[in-house]
């Protein structure tokens, strides 16, 4: 009997519990709907297309090679990134820089996003600085893979 | 002639009002589920970028639903399999003809009942009609040959058998306060007070007898915390075999039995469409004072508060859907037989004593 009693108070905990939600969730819909903006908001929704939820400053995102001023890679080819990478979705070749303090730098470098893990290896590695994950960029969908195939131009179309 | 007309009236009129407020309580369920888990819901669907808070979803979902392919599994019974869900629609959607929307009133010289129909059993009625509504869980799920859905579709006739029993006890100590089957007798008994103060509702003169009916009818509409027919993570249940519109028959049948629920609970036990200390010439106040309203203002007013109970009343029922869990299905059982059932007849026998008093 005892028990019983127990079971019933404890849904009407329950149903306190989600009615109070409710209530409270709806008065300050309510006021943001009146023009009460600054007040807290009704849901901890993100509007996910309009409202984008903020990236932490460490996110790992869509990949960028950093440019020299001249607009050519800081990249000397050194494959230290391709040693590292987990999945072996970076392929670089070396070819001739014309500055001569620099000598080397990539002539293709292309990361295979099919591939990739997003687990910033890379990033680590590099000892130029030359590669980052900080774009932001994070709706990566593509209709081929082909599309997926980020070449060099394309990754430092992101300075 | 003039009396089809208004019988054609008034079941156009009652269907409508049924069947709108199916569509908007599959959006009101959405949002209300949202709100109370701290999310938004459905806010989506628009006409020329205008939203109004995803009012236009249920009409997408029925676009949806419409185009989707009427698909009838190779194994099935294709009769039986296309009739269910008719035939579970069909006993919901006429329960709504017993319902008293309002006191009669008098249009060109003849008084004109706020109902499809008035039977002197009406109360039975429903309850038959509501029982008959088995039928389409059972053929569902017999015609589709399916082993989950034959499992979803026994759950549902035992679940339902069992609390029907217990249902029928809940009201036969409402029945020997109010003794009347009539819908519109019930709710005229209902008017005044008791005490001087309180309105002369069910709830009031039957307070065990609506937690039973209450608690047995939940249990009627199949929704959590009573789901096991459909019991969506373990079995898929009846409707297994089902998609389209016929699966939309079958979700909509759902939705109308909460408003079947809300509209008995409405009736029985919150006075229907009267409103506390209401008459037919204004409000008498129990703190004495009269305050005179015109005839078609008092008929607006119990109109609307017979609608804001049934709505009060869906509310509740998507409340406690959102936040309790499933049952056991030996714990239903339990509830409905040694719980439910021994309750009734006390409350029968209760009943019988103080009355006899």
């Amino acid at each position: 009997m005892v028990k019983a009693w127990g079971y019933l108070w404890a849904l009407v905990k329950g149903a306190a519990v989600t009615t109070r939600h409710f209530i409270v969730n709806m008065w300050f819909h309510t006021l943001r709907l009146v023009g009460f903006k600054r007040l807290r908001a009704g849901a901890v929704t993100f509007q996910y297309p309009e409202v984008r939820k903020p990236l932490a400053a460490r996110h790992r995102s869509l990949h960028r090679l950093v440019a020299r001023p001249d607009g050519r890679p800081r990249c000397v080819a050194c494959l230290l990134c391709v040693t590292v990478c987990p999945s072996e979705c970076i392929f670089v070749e070396a070819e001739e820089d014309p500055d001569p303090d620099v000598q080397k730098t990539a002539g293709r470098f292309e990361i295979d996003l099919a591939r990739c893990s997003f687990c910033g290896f890379c990033v680590e590695a590099c000892p130029e600085d030359a590669i980052r994950m900080d774009t932001g960029t994070i709706e990566l969908a593509a209709r081929s893979r082909a599309d997926l195939l980020f070449d060099r131009d394309r990754l430092l179309r992101r300075n | 002639m003039s009396d089809v007309l208004t019988a054609l009236i008034k079941i156009f009129v009652a269907l409508g009002w049924f069947l709108v407020l199916t569509l908007y309580l599959t959006w009101v369920e959405r949002k209300e589920s949202a709100v109370l888990q701290d999310r938004i819901g459905a806010n989506r669907a628009s006409i020329f970028g205008l939203r109004l808070f995803g009012l236009f979803q249920p009409f997408a979902d029925a676009i949806k639903m419409i185009f989707k392919e009427d698909f009838v599994p190779a194994f099935a019974d294709k009769v039986l399999h296309t009739l269910a869900p008719f035939v579970s629609f069909f006993f919901v959607a006429v329960t709504i003809a017993a319902m008293p929307f309002g006191d009669d009133i008098v249009v060109g010289g003849k008084t004109v009942g706020l109902q499809v129909f008035d039977p002197s059993v009406g109360l039975l009625y429903v309850l038959a009609m509501l029982s008959l509504g088995i039928y389409g869980i059972i053929l569902s799920g017999w015609a589709s040959r399916n082993r989950f859905a034959l499992l979803g579709s026994a759950r549902g006739a035992a679940q339902l058998i069992s609390y029907e029993v217990a249902l029928g006890l809940s009201l036969i100590g409402l029945i020997m306060v109010f003794p009347s089957l009539r819908m519109s007798d019930i709710v005229r008994f209902q008017g005044g007070t008791i005490l001087g103060f309180l309105p002369r509702w069910g709830v009031f003169l039957q307070p065990l007898g609506f937690a039973l009916f209450f608690v047995a009818a939940l249990a009627e509409t199949k929704r959590v915390p009573f789901d096991l027919p459909e019991g969506e993570s373990e079995i898929i249940g009846f409707f297994a075999e089902y998609g389209g519109l016929k699966w939309g028959l079958f979700m909509m049948t759902d939705f109308m039995e909460i408003i079947v629920v809300s509209a008995l609970l409405a009736t029985l036990f919150f006075g229907g469409w009267q409103v506390p200390w209401l008459a037919a010439d204004g409000f008498h106040w129990p703190w004495g004072g009269h305050w005179a309203l015109a005839r078609w203002l008092v008929v607006v007013l119990q109109v609307l508060a017979f609608q804001a109970k049934v709505v009060f009343f869906c509310w509740l029922q998507i409340l406690i859907r959102w936040t309790y869990p499933r049952l056991r299905y030996d714990q239903l059982m339990d509830l409905g037989w040694k719980v439910l059932i021994p309750l009734g007849l006390l409350n029968i026998l209760a009943t019988g004593l103080v009355m006899s008093l």
